[in-house]
């Protein structure tokens, strides 16, 4: 197994061997979202851009994509998805904090090409909305074919989920994984109390540490306190190393965290869903969390009633860093899509529309200085589309990740004659092999 | 911005002097008539609800209320060709759902009778200019009947474009149940296969009690006791009413066509997404297709990732006739989208535009009186500043056989509501 894991990285690496070379996309209409955009050409160097520029030097030696009349936008970042992970809900207790993604991620998942083939780059994979506080989570680049610890965004903050409203309190009254108990909260109230309960013991853990470390600096003689791997987490979020990725739907759920945090004297960085966001927006933006919410979604369930596709707008005018994210397979593979109906329902320009699929996800994961917008010194995370990203009619072509082609349209047409003709000579295979061994 | 708004305050204006007229002319429109002409800068007279000309120039009648269209676009209304508009509100609130009934065989269900005309999400599916949707009940195997209605009108008789038009049927399936929440036992293919087996058993004793029905009623039989079920059947038997039939994959539409055959009877296929083999006999037996979300994921994991993208160009280029349809009632208003999905992946504009438009009109055989700009037909329009069918663009106006309607929604007003609390 070890060996057969060998070959493939060595197969895998293969590939990036090319990654040396500096690679050219010329001729396109470049959509950097934070600098305007221009026609000319972008320049790829160690996995980097180099340059973007009208008119650019051509290094000897470099590969040359001609892009002419092609669109290029930054790879795209959803902040909210569950696709690579061979488990979401760890749905027994009200805070799981214990339990993370990182441990689960699937590097097979289908769905990572999927996502990578409607121009997702990075991803932030989150635990599910089952516990007040749930499991921690994993940000990801869509390095399809890669091992699990390559699909790691490099020194990424982690993050944790916290879920408020119906998910979190929905066992407080329905049991079900055949368990017969009810679980605490059934209430909003509840779901408050749990988390404070919680911060107040993250506290006094923290404390003890703190003593202890004191105590140690002295050069005194003490015993370490009892390691707890569910506060643990709560105290990196204490002291701003963990960020808050809370699932919320009404505004007095969203306002009472807030608070909560406030008090705690943690930040809360970003709103998942947050649909009744734009009605407490100035206070959002006050906290300054950020906001992360459907284009479109509504009225799935009560607490999504209110919900308005003007949500997104609303909260960007006033002040507050917004992204759009899928939380669905299907729907993460065309978020450039989602960001146009932020065109239509509030009237945001091209490029704040933009903005919300690219260079705000990456702020509100703090990886800004690394993804999100086409800019010289950035990862080459670039995504090519026959026609403008905001236009429903565009399909992407290719898909750039660390200035290595993980996706390309032409390519993945012709590889799947080659898988089909490979699939029918073995169900062939197969058919020829059965009745022999069937009893007559 | 401001000057927008203010534009679009112009154009409400003229709209509300228009609200009591009969007789509206509609000026300077691009228009785009869904029948292969465009007309740039044209004209169309509207009179008691229906579209009285079109043409690059006409003169407006007295008493006329003229709407001066410059630089807006003129399309068809758009139709949804499946939807639960109006039986169901709030998707996890129980009290709300109205679409699945108890017991497998329904046919004398009425959607049309339990449509809410109050329901939120008939202003929200309007506003992105669909003007009418095929509402449908869907549980069971024969649910109950499908109508068209308007998105617009004080009571569901008011709405109602094509009462009663179709049946759903839900054929049946070989499918494993898999353990997971709320059952802990999975079953396997054999107990599946059994299921299946039964359910079309009873499917077939069903259509032939109702086949020795109809017979008995036209024999004259005094004693007999009229069965609203089986009275539902009538017009699917002679062949009048199609069944709406949902089969998805290759093997169940072969299934619903060899079935279909058998018992002659007039379908419709819904929900097809892996027709496989089975597309020759859609082709050969002209069966009309209401196709579900473009977006949507493979069905297998080694499936082309834009199977589903591509599925509306391969039945175009085989021939067959098809409408879109939301198979849903949040994501209605998303059904321009989902026709310019298609398009990015091969199918011609105009094809889309068809297909929620004339095509789905013809579909549920109201083709001489919706879905294109022609005289004669109802007038239901949009005004917008572009292709309906890109999310950027803006519908500015509608007509609802000839009356303009509102685009306000619950969404609009909330929006508003919070624009106005102070920072």
């Amino acid at each position: 197994m070890k060996t057969l894991r060998l070959l493939a990285a060595l197969a895998a690496m293969a590939p990036g061997a090319l990654q040396g070379a500096d690679i050219v996309i010329q001729n396109a209409k470049i959509l950097t979202v934070t600098r305007g955009s221009l026609e000319g050409s972008i320049l790829i160097s160690n996995g980097k851009i180099a340059q973007v520029g009208e008119k650019l030097m051509i290094p000897a030696g470099a590969q040359v994509v001609e892009a002419s009349g092609r669109y290029v936008m930054p790879g795209i970042i959803d902040c909210h998805s569950h696709i690579a992970a061979d488990a979401i809900n760890e749905g027994s207790v009200s805070v799981s904090s214990m339990v993370g993604i990182e441990d689960v991620l699937n590097p097979e998942d289908i769905d990572i090409y999927r996502a990578l083939a409607g121009g997702v780059t990075t991803v932030n994979v989150l635990h599910g909305s089952a516990n007040a506080i749930g499991g921690k989570c994993s940000v990801i680049k869509t390095r399809w074919g890669k091992s699990v610890r390559e699909l790691l965004f490099e020194g990424a903050t982690p993050g944790i989920k916290f879920a408020l409203g119906e998910n979190p309190k929905r066992r407080g009254s329905t049991p079900s994984f055949g368990a017969t108990a009810l679980r605490y909260p059934a209430t909003r109230m509840g779901v408050e109390d749990v988390i404070r309960e919680a911060f107040t013991e993250a506290r006094k853990y923290r404390a003890e540490w703190k003593a202890y470390d004191a105590r140690k600096a002295k050069g005194e003689r003490a015993l370490p306190p009892r390691r707890d791997l569910k506060l643990e987490p709560l105290v990196e979020i204490l002291e701003g190393k963990r960020f808050v990725h809370a699932h919320c739907y009404r505004a007095d759920e969203i306002l009472m965290l807030l608070r909560l945090a406030d008090e705690f004297g943690f930040k809360i960085r970003t709103l998942q869903h947050v649909l009744e966001g734009y009605k407490v927006a100035n206070e959002i933006k006050a906290h300054g969390a950020g906001a992360s919410t459907f284009s479109d979604w509504w009225s799935y369930k009560v607490e999504a009633y209110d919900a308005i596709p003007y949500n997104a707008a609303l909260m960007h005018k006033r002040g507050v860093l917004v992204s759009l994210n899928s939380d669905s397979a299907e729907l993460m593979r065309h978020l450039n899509l989602e960001a146009a109906k932020a065109v239509k329902y509030g009237g945001l320009t091209e490029d704040e529309a933009l903005a919300l699929v690219t260079i705000n996800p990456a702020k509100q994961l703090a990886i800004d200085s690394r993804v999100g917008s086409i800019e010289a010194g950035k990862d080459a995370d670039l995504v090519l589309f026959d026609q403008h990203p905001l236009s429903n009619y565009s399909k992407v072509v290719k898909v750039f990740i660390d200035g290595e082609l993980y996706f390309d349209r032409e390519a993945d047409e012709k590889a799947r004659i080659k898988d089909e003709l490979r699939k029918r000579s073995l169900e062939e295979k197969q058919k020829k092999q059965t009745p022999a061994r069937r009893p007559a | 911005m401001k000057k927008l708004s203010m534009a679009v305050a112009g154009i409400a204006m003229a709209f509300g002097a228009a609200m009591a007229q009969d007789t509206i002319l509609i000026r300077n429109a691009h228009i785009h008539t869904g029948a292969g002409q465009e007309i740039p800068g044209g004209f169309v007279l509207i009179q008691k609800g229906k579209i009285a000309g079109v043409g690059a120039k006409l003169a407006a009648p007295k008493g006329a209320a003229i709407i001066d269209a410059k630089g807006m676009h003129l399309y068809p209304g758009m139709i949804d060709s499946a939807t639960a508009i109006g039986l169901t509100e709030i998707g996890a609130v129980r009290e709300t759902n109205d679409t699945n009934e108890l017991g497998e065989f329904n046919p004398q269900l009425r959607a049309l009778i339990a449509v809410n005309p109050e329901s939120e999400h008939i202003d929200v599916t309007r506003a992105n200019g669909i003007t009418s949707v095929m509402t449908l009940p869907a549980g069971g195997i024969i649910s109950g009947q499908g109508s068209l209605i308007h998105l617009d009108g004080w009571t569901w008789e008011e709405m109602s474009l094509a009462p009663n038009v179709t049946i759903r049927l839900n054929f049946p399936v070989i499918a494993p149940i898999s353990a997971g929440p709320g059952n802990r036992s999975s079953s396997g293919y054999e107990d599946a296969r059994k299921r299946y087996e039964e359910q079309l058993d009873r499917l077939r004793l069903f259509l032939e009690e109702a086949r020795r029905y109809e017979k008995a009623k036209r024999a004259g039989t005094t004693a007999m006791q009229s069965d609203p079920k089986f009275e539902a059947m009538l017009p699917v038997l002679t062949g009048k009413t199609p069944l709406f039939v949902f089969a998805a994959k290759e093997r169940a539409i072969l299934d619903v066509i060899q079935f279909a055959r058998r018992e002659k009877l007039k379908i419709i296929l819904a929900g097809v997404r892996e027709p496989g083999k089975a597309l020759a006999e859609i082709v050969k037996d002209k069966i009309p297709v209401i196709l579900p979300e473009t977006h949507s994921l493979p069905l297998e994991e080694d499936d082309a990732y834009d199977s589903q993208y591509t599925l509306p160009a391969e039945l175009h280029q085989a021939g067959v006739k098809f409408a879109f349809g939301s198979f849903d009632t949040q994501f209605s208003r998303n059904l321009p989208y989902q026709a310019a999905a298609a398009v990015a992946f091969g199918l011609p504009k105009d094809v889309a535009l068809k297909a929620v438009t004339s095509n789905a009109a013809e579909i549920w055989g109201l083709g001489s009186q919706l879905g294109t700009i022609e005289e004669g037909k109802l007038a239901d329009l949009i005004l917008t500043d572009g292709d309906p069918l890109e999310a950027r663009t803006q519908i500015r106006q509608m007509f609802i056989a000839g009356k303009p309607v509102s685009l306000e929604s619950r969404h609009t007003r909330l929006y508003e509501k919070y624009s106005k609390r102070p920072q």
